[in-house]
């Protein structure tokens, strides 16, 4: 948050379809400028809040409000919103130029206008040579760059986009990833995007809103999210977490050989102790670290390595090693290790806890 | 273009088993069309021209004849642009809308296809001919449904509606409301984005079903038979004529006219082959 005009806001917001619940008291803000991203596996109810706020979806209760207004009751052709759909919805029938143009001939504006705003949208979205081209002769990343076009043409207040990079391949995605954060930076227009995969949401937005089961879990920035995942459902979604879940005895907690102490905690409590891979550290020396354990299997995972290990007690851990780690000392299966784990936390459904070890 | 079918590929070991049954089975099918189907169109051809050229003009001019083919052509334009409208609407309400009975109203669809079209007419008979349900108002009103034209309108548009139907439903569902959607979040009304973006994508759909409707119209009989009274020079279409003619042993002109509609047809399904390809595309 950094104190710019509240752009969008959703109070207690309520979709149910039938008996199913797709959005459950959905509230948050977005200030002007701000690039969001609402996470969550499928189902979750990201693309009904999405569709709720372009008004395609009616609440079943609660409020929008763009720059201060309820729009519940404006129809989704007044609310001048540019939105791109999970499979871009072009119009088949028209060239690339007329896509871009058909929010600006239905607003009646002149032709000339119309030529000199598509051209500057082609440009802006390295399209230029494909305006008279159709639809079926694009290649994916082009098809959703000119979704992109036709929803800014007209100057919306607000752009929604809806998975839009789910359904183009590995590395047309990553170019599409950065063309959006570049065009933000260009034009800061309001943006929030929906999507299933945490690293594109991390990698893309200013802040993150995740999702379960029709209900904010929560937001904040995505270190802030990875760092300090508020709930069990978070941590478990958001990158990889080594989870252990086990009751308190004398503010400690034990599985295996490992102990973690928690302070304050009531005896006979069950907890879950979440720690990032990272926090695993290793050593080929069995004198470094007091635990033992035996490497189970090691993965290459192009940027780093993550060491699988089983400690006497038969916990499994995943410690994350970078390349110059690996590169000092290159872990074989079924070798012993010592192992400490540097940081841990407590996951709680409502306070969180940090903790040195 | 006639879709050009794929060379058999060919099987370099002699005549196997498998080779004679595929022989065989292609025979049966080359024979099939041409008893049943090329056979009697020229069959047609060469009755039609058995006396020469002259008679056959002659034939074709004379005053019932061009009446029955004004006659077929107005009926079967008129019953085009209902089967259009009504179909459109039907489509839509069908593909968009869920609502009670909207399984039974599917099924109602096809009931023009599984009831003679002889029936069918009997059915106008009773709704408004003479003692029908709605002849009280039609004659204070002055209309004249039965024996005129439009009785015969009325029938041709029952028998022929479900094409129109048919062939936009998958259409209109494979299209989506995405599309529509984009249109309406960039501004434009209904109305607008049925005209600018709906109609233009289901048009080869919708044009494939007006055609269907159009040939099947114009080669409707028999409802057309109960309601018009077959009033020659009144309310005789070419398929009635046909009819009479060869009841009156005027082969020459009945040959003649049943040469006019098959030629009329066959343009006709070669207009089909090409709009088919569109369609396909346009499904995708």
């Amino acid at each position: 948050m950094t104190g710019a005009p509240v752009k969008l806001e959703l109070r207690e917001l309520c979709k149910l379809f039938g008996s199913v619940v797709a959005a459950d008291r959905v509230s948050f803000r977005v200030e002007e400028g701000e690039l969001l991203g609402l996470l969550g596996p499928s189902g979750s109810g990201k693309t009904t809040v999405l569709r709720m706020i372009a008004g395609l979806e009616t609440p079943s209760s609660g409020d929008i409000f763009i720059d201060g207004q309820r729009v519940n009751d404006v129809p989704v052709q007044e609310r001048n919103i540019g939105f791109v759909f999970q499979h871009y919805a072009l119009f088949k029938h028209m060239t690339v130029f007329d896509n871009i143009a058909f929010g600006l001939t239905v607003k009646k504006w002149g032709k000339r206008e119309i030529a000199a705003r598509v051209q500057e949208l082609l440009v802006l979205l390295s399209l230029e040579g494909l305006e008279s081209r159709y639809p079926h002769q694009l290649s994916g990343g082009q098809r959703q760059r000119v979704a992109i076009a036709r929803a800014l043409a007209p100057n919306p207040s607000l752009l929604l986009l809806d998975e839009p990079f789910g359904a183009v391949d590995a590395k047309v995605r990553q170019e599409l990833r950065e063309w959006l954060i570049r065009l933000h930076d260009d034009l800061n227009v309001t943006s929030l995007f929906v999507t299933h995969d945490q690293e594109e949401a991390m990698e893309v937005s200013n802040r993150l809103i995740v999702f379960n089961k029709g209900q904010v879990e929560q937001i904040g920035v995505p270190s802030q999210v990875y760092e300090e995942p508020a709930t069990e459902f978070v941590a478990r979604f958001i990158g990889v977490m080594n989870i252990l879940e086990a009751e308190v005895k004398d503010e400690k907690v034990r599985v295996g050989p490992l102990e973690f102490s928690v302070p304050g905690e009531a005896d006979g409590k069950r907890v879950q102790i979440g720690f990032r891979p990272y926090a695993v550290k290793l050593s080929p020396d069995p004198a470094v670290f007091r635990l033992r354990a035996v490497v189970k299997h090691v993965y290459f995972l192009g940027v780093a390595y993550r060491v699988e290990i089983e400690t006497e007690g038969g916990v499994v851990l995943r410690s994350r090693l970078n390349k110059e780690e690996y590169r000092e000392y290159p872990y074989q299966t079924g070798q012993k290790v010592s192992f400490a784990v540097a940081q841990f936390r407590v996951l709680p459904r409502d306070e969180a806890l940090v903790s040195e070890h | 273009m006639l879709p050009s079918h794929p060379e058999p590929a060919k099987t370099g070991s002699g005549l196997g088993g498998a080779a004679i049954s595929r022989g065989f089975l292609i025979a049966v099918v080359v024979g099939y069309l041409l008893v049943l189907l090329a056979g009697p169109l020229v069959a047609i051809v060469l009755e039609a021209f058995d006396q020469g050229l002259a008679p056959l003009w002659a034939a074709l001019t004379q005053p019932d004849v061009l009446h029955a083919f004004e006659m077929t052509l107005w009926i079967s334009l008129a019953a085009v642009l209902l089967c259009t409208l009504f179909g459109t609407v039907v489509a839509f309400v069908l593909v968009r809308q869920r609502f009670i009975g909207r399984a039974f109203l599917n099924g109602l669809v096809d009931l023009p296809f599984a009831v003679s079209p002889v029936v069918a007419g009997l059915m106008y008979i009773l709704l408004f001919g003479q003692q029908g349900w709605f002849e009280p108002w039609l004659e204070a009103a002055g209309i004249k449904v039965i024996f005129n034209w439009p009785g015969m309108v009325l029938a041709t548009t029952f028998v022929a509606i479900p094409f129109v139907i048919r062939e936009l439903m998958p259409v209109l569902q494979a299209v989506g409301l995405d599309q529509e959607q984009a249109a309406h979040t960039l501004g434009a009304s209904r109305w607008t984005t049925f005209w600018r973006v709906t109609l233009p994508s289901v048009k080869w759909g919708l044009f494939y079903g007006i055609v269907l409707t159009f040939a099947r119209a114009m080669g409707e009989f028999g409802a057309v038979l109960v309601v018009s009274g077959g009033i020659s020079g009144r309310t005789e279409t070419a398929t009635l004529f046909i009819f009479r003619a060869l009841d009156e042993r005027q082969q020459v002109a009945g040959t003649g006219v049943a040469l006019v509609m098959a030629a009329f047809s066959f343009s006709i399904l070669i207009v089909m082959e090409l709009l088919k390809s569109r369609t396909q595309e346009a499904a995708q």
